[in-house]
This record gives structure tokens, sequence and C-alpha cells, in this order.
């Protein structure tokens, strides 16, 4: 009964989080300017780290929790290394 | 003990943090103890300004505050994304001017306005101490200048100044 | 037996709960993002997965591994204040970019008296 519950829960996770993914994916492609590519990726990279943490829990293996830490860790640096080149990069002196 | 031990605070919560990545045994605490005391050190060698807390009793009100509000602008942001189409909502920006100086508590205060989903911190302004915000549903800018003048300035003063 | 069936059906459906409303609230949010017109109207898209996506998630994993390995299993949290501490950083400087870039094309975006830094008035200098 529990494994039941739970792997229809988790699958609907994986399913909503992988769209997620996706709808950041479109925001990056269709852009239309460079803060919104930069926040798309944001966005991108936190859904796919809750959907490693999904399919962690799926799995039963604890493997995911270090990939989905390493994947936060490094979201953060390049979102805040493209947003601190927007910042500078273009500056109309 | 001082010399030893710079940045308490800090010491603490590495070890909590290093004995929550591994496993609650001795060997692990004594491992986090020496990591944590050498990553203080090396913080001390970096920023050796300690930020002054005054209160700690009102952390945990804080604390209480903010988790309250996190869940009914969750609730609220959801509804407003869900019921998109009719047109009715219109963003704005606010500009409010704070009497906090204290970096810390300014830092603090970002910290708590982006986390709160339905405002973004947009820029201020170290000479003019004027906050620019961008709120999404702009009929509750009121209420989010009231949000900030009354309960969260205090009680980052309060903490820190 | 594989490790889901070892949890029994009192945490199990705490858990199951919370992945749901965590994974919903990410689609949400991630539908915002991709449906809204303006930039700042989406930069409030994303902080609707890092607070309640985001923990709604580890609090479930952290209930479900604990009960599957028998002792307390915390190292989700780290994440979680991982997110919490680091996303209002990048989202501050990506709004203080764009705002910088809007006021350098003048973009209609911005409404008038944010075009330029804001000076306080009632001050006197010091």
């Amino acid at each position: 009964m529990s494994e039941t519950i739970l792997t229809i829960a988790l699958a609907y996770a994986q399913i909503a989080l992988a769209l997620a993914g996706c709808l950041a994916g479109t925001r990056i492609l269709r852009g239309p300017r460079a803060q919104d590519r930069v926040l798309g990726l944001d966005a991108l990279y936190v859904s796919v780290m809750l959907l490693f943490l999904v399919t962690g829990m799926q799995l039963g293996t604890a493997f995911f929790f270090e990939a989905a830490m390493v994947i936060s860790i490094m979201g953060f640096v390049s979102s805040v290394a493209l947003a601190k080149f927007l910042f500078r990069g273009e500056v109309i002196e | 003990m001082m010399r030893l031990v710079p940045h308490p605070v800090l010491l603490g919560s590495l070890i909590v943090m290093w004995l929550m990545l591994t496993r609650f045994s001795l060997g692990y605490l004594i491992l986090g103890t020496v990591l944590a005391v050498i990553a203080s050190w090396a913080y001390n060698a970096l920023h050796p300004v300690k930020p002054p807390i005054r209160r700690w009793r009102v952390i945990l009100r804080l604390a209480a505050t903010l988790i309250r509000d996190i869940i009914q602008s969750n609730i609220h942001i959801t509804w407003l994304l869900l019921t998109e189409r009719r047109g009715t909502r219109r963003s704005a920006f606010l500009q409010i001017p704070l009497e906090v100086r204290n970096e810390n508590a300014l830092a603090l205060l970002a910290i708590i306005l982006t986390a709160t989903p339905g405002t973004a911190w947009l820029e201020y302004g170290s000479d003019s101490g004027i906050l620019c915000l961008h709120i999404f549903d702009g009929g509750q800018a009121d209420h989010y200048r009231r949000m900030i003048d009354q309960v969260y300035e205090p009680m980052l003063m309060e903490i820190f100044e | 037996m594989t490790p889901l069936q070892s949890v029994p059906l009192a945490v199990a459906i705490p858990v199951a709960i919370f992945v749901v409303l965590g994974s919903t609230l990410t689609l949400i949010g991630a539908l915002g993002f991709a449906r809204l017109t303006s930039f700042y109207d989406r930069l409030h898209a994303p902080t609707l997965a890092t607070s309640w996506g985001t923990g709604g998630i580890i609090i479930a994993s952290s209930l479900m591994f604990s009960f599957i390995e028998g002792r307390a299993i915390i190292h989700e949290f780290v994440i979680g204040l991982c997110i919490v501490v680091t996303t209002p950083i990048t989202l501050m400087m990506l709004g203080r970019a764009a705002l910088q870039r809007d006021r350098a094309e003048k973009s209609p975006a911005l409404p008038p008296e944010m075009l330029t830094r804001p000076k306080r008035k009632d001050r006197p200098q010091d």
C-alpha cells in the first residue's frame, strides 16, 4: 500500500519537475534578453536539483544527494558569474 | 579563548553542518571540530569584524514571523499565477527609505525579502538609504511597505543596532 | 524487499503529500516563469521553487531516508540552507543588472521615477 502511494507520488513529482525544467529551458531559448536567459538557467538548475533528489528517493539511495548538492553550489556560482558579467559587461561609459 | 575561537557562532554552525553531512559519531565530531577551527581562523584572517548580535531572542521571533509570511505569500502568489489570464494584476516598483544602516542587517533583510515570494530586491543606495523593490502584486504595496517599516526593520534594528 | 516497501504507511502519506506539494509549486512557478511577459515579473516566479518547492521535497526526502536507514538523516537541510542563502544573491544581482541595463537604454519597462538612482530629499547631507 505504502509502496503504491510513494510510487505514484514520486512519478508525479518526476514528471512535474521535468516539465518545470523544460519550461525553464524554453525561457532560455526564447529570451528575449540576456537576463531572462540567465534567470532561466538558474530556474533550470533548481528544478534539475530537485529532480535528482526525487530520483534518489525513488531508487532509495543516498548517492543522488551528493549530485544535488554539487548542482546547487555550481548553479549558484555560474548564475552569479553571469549576473556579474551582465552588470559589468555592457555598461555604457 | 577568543584567540583560539574567534567566531564561536560560525564554529558551532560549521561543526553542526559537518555532522549533518556525515553522521553523528565521536570521530566525526573531532574531525569536524578541527576543520571548523581551521576554517574560522581562515575566516578571521579574511574578515576580522564580528557582527554584533545583541538579542538572540528576537531572532527566534523573526524566524517565526518569516516562516508564517513565506507560507502566506506562497499561497498568495500561487493563486495569482494560476489566475494570471484574467489580467487584473499589476506589478509595481516600490521605493522605501530605510533607517537600518548596518550591513549585516541589510543582508538579512535582502534574504528575507527574496525568500518571500512576491517581493524582489532590486537596488539599495547606501548613500541615500533608499531601497528599490519590485512587487508582484501592486495592489498590496501598502501591505509590503507596512511589513518592512513596522515588522522587519524594528526587529533587525533590535538585533544588530 | 525494495526500499520503498519498508516505509510504513503513516510515513508514506506525509512523504507523498510533501513531494506532491513541492513539485506542484515548482511546476506552477515554472509555468508562471514561461508565461509572464515582463522580466521583473518573471523575477518572482523562481522564488516559488526555491522556498516551498525545495522545502517540501527536502522535508519528504529527509523523512523517508530517516525511516529507511533507521537514524535521523538531515543532510538534505544543508541543501535547503544553501538554496535559501544563495538564491537572494543571484536574484539581487540579476535584478540590479537588469535595472542598470534598462536604465542605460531608457527602457519603457521602467516607470519614470526608476530611470535615475533615487535621492533622499528629507535628509540633511551628512
